[in-house]
């Protein structure tokens, strides 16, 4: 059996099916879910029960959304580019998706356990802009091009932040694998020594998201809905499921450069019963939880204070910190990789 | 065997695409078509080994560079019927500068030679099964050729600040907001209570409230809306005032509120 998957090439392309498939289910399920879970802690913060009538505790919520979405008439407004219009949904979903390929949820247990993980995963990111850039431009409507512009200014500002942040702890781990990343924090989780990096990195991926209080794109009370508003059925089904993906997978990147991937908390009994994945999902799942807090908490932004906060305090701030720990690894010795 | 059917797929797709960039006739399309030929520019790197600089390829052109392309692009108002009108007119200058460029190619990769001290550059980089390839770049650039890298980033560098002083336009009468004055503000600084009698209104003690440093000709009582105020109120930054008498006008200190 195992001769069969790893010597056969009919063997090895089955085989990134399954593990593709094994990654991609519970991810779509999860993104389904997410959709009522916000609503459900939304209610709960704010007093409310939320979705509670299909299903018990409004459980089959999710599938009621997806059939109603599925059985609505895809409407392409006069004018609008139709083969642009139709793609930039399926990029943006197709992205969030591709991104999971390097993804550790165990020891070397990814897709694709790349050198350059890191890298793929910023590169990924950084293409998400394009579904919103091309929907708004190809909607043919201003309110929808207005926000896909806004989106791409804010994507563009925030990834440079981002791309700081990472390199803090590339500092600190001397690899760009995933894999090392998360090995690298046997001892401590980065968040605890660094700490402002965590929080800058936390607040950049709500940007990157485009999640409250950072929703500006597609600022309701502004922009209706910003860079998808000529959208419906499964277009606009594709481009709320690629957000929400997007959510995890920056969630992931969270966990994993902050909080430890699948690494228990202490590595002692009661914690390393627990396998691995699980740990990973728990993490995930926290990083959602707080996600979805922050929208129930905060006011939206205003655009002149989020470019603000993203060049003239984040960048400044994540580049001095950056030259803070490269400094203190060389002081101390501790620099990776030996110093020639 | 797969590698080269790969290879022949990126390529293929490359130069296509690179084809299209210059023949497509929306130049939205035109960029979206580059940013292909990036994307397979990339691929082409992965099937050499070049992983650092595949990924690089993608951060740096697709994901930053090509999306201001296609900002500005999108923002251009172009019109197509006139854009269609030059082509015959300047078909034959493109075609003899690109003709130029193809001749002077085929002559620099005829005569291509590596260099006669290759032997003694190769040693810099040392390769080993278990080094990647972003350890060893790094290791060429940071150790060996620091100088000229750094060279590199000065010259990025002047024309970063070349590009922010050409186009950083000081406009003194725009309101711009100073979020450090408005966390300094106490009341104290821009309200002054003064103590009106009934039905005689606040003209006659100053118009409105606000602090003594302030007052000064173009504030007498009764000139406030007139010409004078107007003036004073395009080309001064001034303190919040608060009208008493004509709410509806406090225009004033609209970024300070």
């Amino acid at each position: 059996m195992a001769d069969f998957f790893f010597h056969t090439t009919l063997g090895q392309i089955l085989l990134i099916v399954l593990e593709s498939l094994a990654v991609l289910v519970p991810l779509l399920l999860g993104v389904a879910y997410l959709t009522l879970a916000e609503r459900k802690v939304m209610a709960a913060m704010q007093l409310r029960k939320g979705p509670n009538v299909n299903g018990p505790f409004g459980v089959l919520q999710a599938f009621a959304d997806a059939i109603k979405m599925l059985t609505k008439e895809t409407v392409i407004p006069a004018g609008a580019n139709r083969m642009l219009f139709l793609f930039a949904p399926f990029l943006t979903f197709s992205l969030a998706m591709i991104a999971w390929a390097v993804i550790p949820t165990g020891n070397g247990l990814a897709i694709a356990n790349i050198n350059v993980g890191i890298l793929y995963l910023l590169a990924i990111s950084s293409l998400g802009v394009y579904g919103m850039l091309i929907a708004g431009w190809a909607s043919n409507s201003k309110y929808a091009f207005l926000g896909g512009l806004r989106s791409a200014a804010q994507m563009v500002s925030y990834e440079v932040s981002i791309g700081l942040v990472i390199v803090c702890v590339l500092l600190a781990v001397g690899s760009l694998n995933l894999n090392d990343i998360v090995l690298a924090q046997r001892h401590v989780w980065f968040c605890l020594p660094m700490f402002p990096m965590f929080i800058v990195f936390f607040i950049s991926a709500l940007a990157e998201t485009n999640r409250a209080p950072f929703d500006l794109p597609e600022g309701e009370s502004e922009l209706v809905a910003g860079f998808f508003v000529e959208y419906s059925a499964l277009a606009f089904g594709l481009f709320f499921l690629g957000e929400y993906a997007n959510m995890f997978l920056m969630s992931g990147m969270v966990s994993i450069l902050f909080l430890g991937g699948w690494l228990p908390p202490l590595g002692i009994a009661p914690f390393t019963w627990i396998p691995g994945p699980l740990w990973l999902i728990a993490k995930i799942l926290f990083c959602l939880f707080v996600f979805i807090w922050v929208r129930a908490t905060f006011p939206r932004y205003r655009y002149d204070q989020l470019m603000r906060l993203g060049w003239k305090v984040f960048l400044p701030f994540s580049l001095a910190w950056m030259v803070l720990t490269a400094g203190f690894l060389m002081v101390t010795g501790l620099l990776p990789g030996g110093v020639g | 065997m797969m590698t080269q059917i790969v290879f022949y797929v990126f390529a293929a797709v490359l130069v296509l695409s690179a084809t299209m960039v210059v023949c497509a006739r929306n130049p939205v399309h035109s960029v979206l078509f580059l940013i292909l030929a990036f994307f397979n520019a990339a691929g082409l790197f992965l099937i050499a080994g070049a992983e650092f600089l595949a990924m690089t390829l993608v951060i740096v052109y697709v994901g930053a560079v090509a999306v201001l392309f296609l900002f500005v692009v999108m923002m251009l108002d172009v019109n197509f019927t006139r854009m269609r009108e030059g082509v015959q007119r300047y078909a034959p200058i493109g075609g003899l500068v690109g003709g130029v460029l193809l001749v002077e190619l085929v002559m620099a990769f005829a005569r291509w030679r590596s260099a006669s001290n290759i032997d003694q550059i190769a040693h810099l980089v040392p390769s080993s099964p278990t080094r990647t390839n972003t350890a060893a770049l790094g290791d060429v650039i940071y150790t060996h050729y620091i100088f000229l890298f750094q060279s590199c980033a000065l010259v990025l560098l002047v024309a970063m600040i070349g590009a922010i002083v050409l186009t950083l336009r000081d406009r003194p009468s725009g309101r711009r907001q100073n979020i450090d004055r408005q966390h300094d503000r106490v009341p104290h600084d821009s309200l002054e209570m003064l103590q009106v009698p009934l039905g005689a209104g606040v003209a006659a003690q100053g118009g409105f409230l606000r602090p003594h440093e302030s007052y000064d000709v173009a504030a007498v009582p009764g000139t406030y809306g007139t010409e004078a105020w107007r003036v004073r109120e395009a080309t001064e930054e001034t303190q919040a005032v608060l009208v008493v008498t004509k709410p509806a006008e406090s225009t004033k200190g609209k970024g300070d509120a």
